[in-house]
């Protein structure tokens, strides 16, 4: 992590406030004030005056909310951030670009036998990934890898499953990130549990669930906020509202905007400009704190686009148009922190050029472990099955030795 | 005072009040488990003695309460949940079988999922539907979880003991019309290990092998059947995911006959598992084909039909009758 938000100081209770202001329009007088979009796209959103929190224009212009608006309180928390956090969270989104680039190459290359890019996603996970304290855990759908970075995870670790070669690849509780979740929406209960158990163990950390805006559709979800709700428990559910669920637009989703969902389950949602890094961090930050503070779960609703496909198995071509895409692109989440960066005189030359050497030899290294990550031994098709033991899986392994040791046997070795 | 007679959910109530007692990582969660007890009283006083932070009354949410647990787990806790009817466990069963049983294999052995899902099954009480089903075989099939049924009071005490100390997942299926038999449970005797079947009557014409609700019924036909000079074997699974076959097989070499009896449809029921493999490892022994006596492949019919439906004295005489005929 290039920052630790330990030490922050406890902020005002932002709760009830921020639940009665998040849907409602902000106060948008004058240029320094946060930017509000309208968004027009979906049935999703229209006929609410949705807004969303924004704190860097696509051009890289800083946006700072009025001292009165309601989104004051977000920008504070990254008021004082400083320049080499910001060139932290560029090169982690780079960084996080480049690997994303080589996985997918991989997978055209026949090296992976599937990948799900995160591309267009880099401000929403790396912006709320470093939103995260060491002591907090993260339960992540399955493209997370942004997020996984953030946590510490080796990115080359990420592959195996994508590989073949196990369904994991990472010890959950070596970076407190768990396993990615391939079943929609499972893993917000699971993160509503574990933050149960840290209200229980008196602990002060808070547990930050990932889910798509598909995965708003399915019963856990709604399960799991309502559980979060009833227990006060310490989780903050991070929606990447990244537009489309495979093919399925925000509009066979949902007929109300999705961060509006919280406050039928009693806790405030919010939503930030997925594509905007500093913004991301900013509603995090404020929502694991209140979390932490023992103020309950949040939902964070981050307005994003998935710019490829859903997977390398997928056409996006066949449900969605070139324009809408081409629209996103000039909302980039990399380009415009590096227009701020340059224009604030925050990076020189020097810093983007030894960024693109790391990134380099990141996609080298990336490459190389691939392709030298061997096959699972046979038997680990036993292995781990149970704690305990089981009486069946041994037999079953048994007899499975005794028939690969045929073969031997048949080859006179 | 070591050995006392109580009832089976009695007993499931004091075995769980000693696991909260001895562990605090122990939890109970559920619909309707803290004040109320539970519908059928098992966690009976339970939170007023532990509280509610250890005896967790949960949303009506069956997903929910699975897929929570299985956050604590990770967390380090032991909770022990409720289905409150088998017919009601289905909303849970993409967490029980898609995460629960899969968690500790995929995390390549770093994670364990110390979980016990209790769930009350089977029919004979005259419930409206979906509170009568036997579904042992759709949790057995599933690798990465085990499933047991007591079928007395002093197997449900121990075997929920161990159940709780498990690091695996254990499906525990409570028989609900056997939950006010008495039996004495002795609560210093040191149990067998949690997945061997016992025979429970020993015999020398037939062996019947049943498990949870059927043991009683089958002890009852092996009576039956003594007076008309038979001599039947029982024997008492216990575990259904593992299966002891090594008791069944060493029953069948004796006997040279099985039947095996449950309440859950006999189509690829767990009978049919047992019949396959004891059939394999029994060949020569066997002086007739294994035969199962269970429900139809039917729904769980309306009360005034279950006795119909449930495998009964007669049936599994019946059952004897065709193996002894070989």
């Amino acid at each position: 992590m290039t920052e630790s938000t330990a030490a922050r100081k406890p902020r005002r209770s932002a709760g009830s406030k921020a639940a009665g202001t998040t849907g409602t329009k902000a106060e948008t007088t004058g240029k320094r004030t946060a930017r509000t979009t309208r968004t027009t796209r979906t049935a999703a959103q229209k006929g609410s005056e949705t807004e969303l929190v924004q704190l860097l224009t696509p051009e890289g212009e800083r946006v700072e909310p009025a001292k009165n608006s309601p989104y004051a309180e977000y920008a504070s928390f990254v008021a004082d951030i400083t320049p080499d956090e910001l060139r932290g969270l560029y090169r982690d989104m780079v960084l996080t670009r480049r690997f994303d680039a080589e996985a997918t190459a991989l997978q055209r290359q026949g090296e992976l036998g599937l990948w799900a890019s995160l591309l267009g996603q880099e401000a929403a996970q790396i912006g709320s990934g470093r939103a995260t304290r060491e002591d907090d855990y993260v339960f992540p759908t399955y493209r997370e890898h942004g997020v996984a970075w953030c946590r510490g995870v080796d990115p080359t670790n990420l592959l195996g499953m994508f590989r073949g070669v196990n369904n994991g690849g990472w010890d959950p509780n070596g970076n407190n990130f768990h396993l990615y979740t391939i079943v929609i929406g499972s893993q917000a209960l699971h993160a509503t549990g574990y933050a149960m158990g840290i209200t229980k163990d008196g602990a002060d950390s808070a547990v930050i669930a990932y889910f798509g805006d598909g995965a708003s559709s399915q019963g856990d979800v709604s399960e799991a906020f309502n559980f979060a709700a009833v227990y006060n428990a310490p989780v903050v559910f991070f929606c990447q509202n990244n537009q489309w669920a495979i093919s399925e637009s925000n509009e066979k989703q949902t007929r109300v905007p999705l961060y509006q969902r919280a406050q039928g389950f009693g806790f405030p949602g919010v939503r930030v400009d997925g594509n905007d890094a500093l913004a991301c961090l900013a509603v995090t930050r404020w929502a694991l704190e209140r979390a932490r503070r023992g103020e309950g779960p949040a939902l964070i609703e981050a307005y994003t686009y998935r710019m490829g496909a859903h997977t390398t198995s997928d056409d996006p071509s066949r449900y969605r148009h070139d324009d809408e895409r081409a629209a996103w692109e000039a909302k980039d989440p990399i380009l415009r922190l590096r227009r701020f960066l340059e224009a604030a005189n925050h990076a020189d030359e020097g810093f983007f050029g030894e960024l693109e050497a790391e990134s380099e030899a990141l996609g080298k290294r990336v490459r190389e472990v691939v392709r030298a990550m061997p096959d699972p031994d046979r038997f680990a098709i036993f292995e781990n099955v149970y704690a305990d033991g089981h009486a069946l899986v041994d037999e079953e392994r048994a007899q499975f030795a005794a028939y690969q040791a045929s073969f031997a046997e048949a080859e006179g070795v | 005072m070591a050995a006392e007679k109580m009832a089976l959910a009695k007993a499931i109530n004091e075995s769980l009040r000693r696991a909260l007692d001895s562990d605090p990582k122990v939890l109970i969660m559920g619909e309707d488990v803290g004040k109320l007890g539970g519908v059928f009283r098992v966690t009976d006083g339970l939170q007023k003695d532990f509280g509610e932070d250890r005896v967790i009354d949960t949303p009506l949410a069956e997903s929910g309460i699975v897929g929570t647990a299985i956050g604590l787990a990770l967390r380090g806790y032991r909770p022990v949940v409720e289905i409150q009817f088998d017919g009601f466990v289905f909303p849970a069963y993409d967490q029980i079988v898609t995460q629960l049983a899969k968690m500790h294999a995929r995390s390549l052995g770093k994670v364990k999922m110390p979980i016990v899902i209790r769930i009350p099954y089977g029919g004979g009480i005259g419930a409206v539907e979906h509170h009568s089903e036997s579904p042992e075989a759709l949790f057995a099939h599933v690798a990465g979880l085990k499933v047991v049924s007591p079928s007395n009071s002093a197997d449900a005490y121990w075997m929920m003991q161990q159940a709780i100390q498990s690091d695996d997942p254990v499906i525990y299926f409570e028989p609900k019309r056997r939950y006010w038999d008495k039996a004495e449970v002795n609560r210093e005797a040191i149990p067998g290990p949690l997945h061997t079947a016992r025979v429970v009557r020993e015999g020398g014409d037939l062996t019947l092998a049943a498990y949870g609700p059927m043991v009683k019924l089958c002890q009852e036909v092996a009576d039956a059947a003594a007076e008309e000079g038979r001599s039947l074997e029982v024997v008492d699974l216990r575990s259904i995911s593992p299966v002891d076959f090594d008791t069944i097989q060493a029953s069948v070499e004796k006997t040279r006959r099985l039947v095996v009896v449950h309440e859950a449809p006999v189509f690829l029921g767990s009978g049919a598992e047992i019949a396959a493999r004891i059939t394999e490892r029994c060949f020569y022994h066997l002086e007739a084909p294994v035969l199962r006596v269970g429900g139809y492949h039917a729904p769980y019919p309306p009360a005034r039909l279950e006795e119909e439906y449930l495998p009964d004295l007669d049936r599994v005489l019946d059952a004897v009758d065709r193996s002894l005929a070989y």
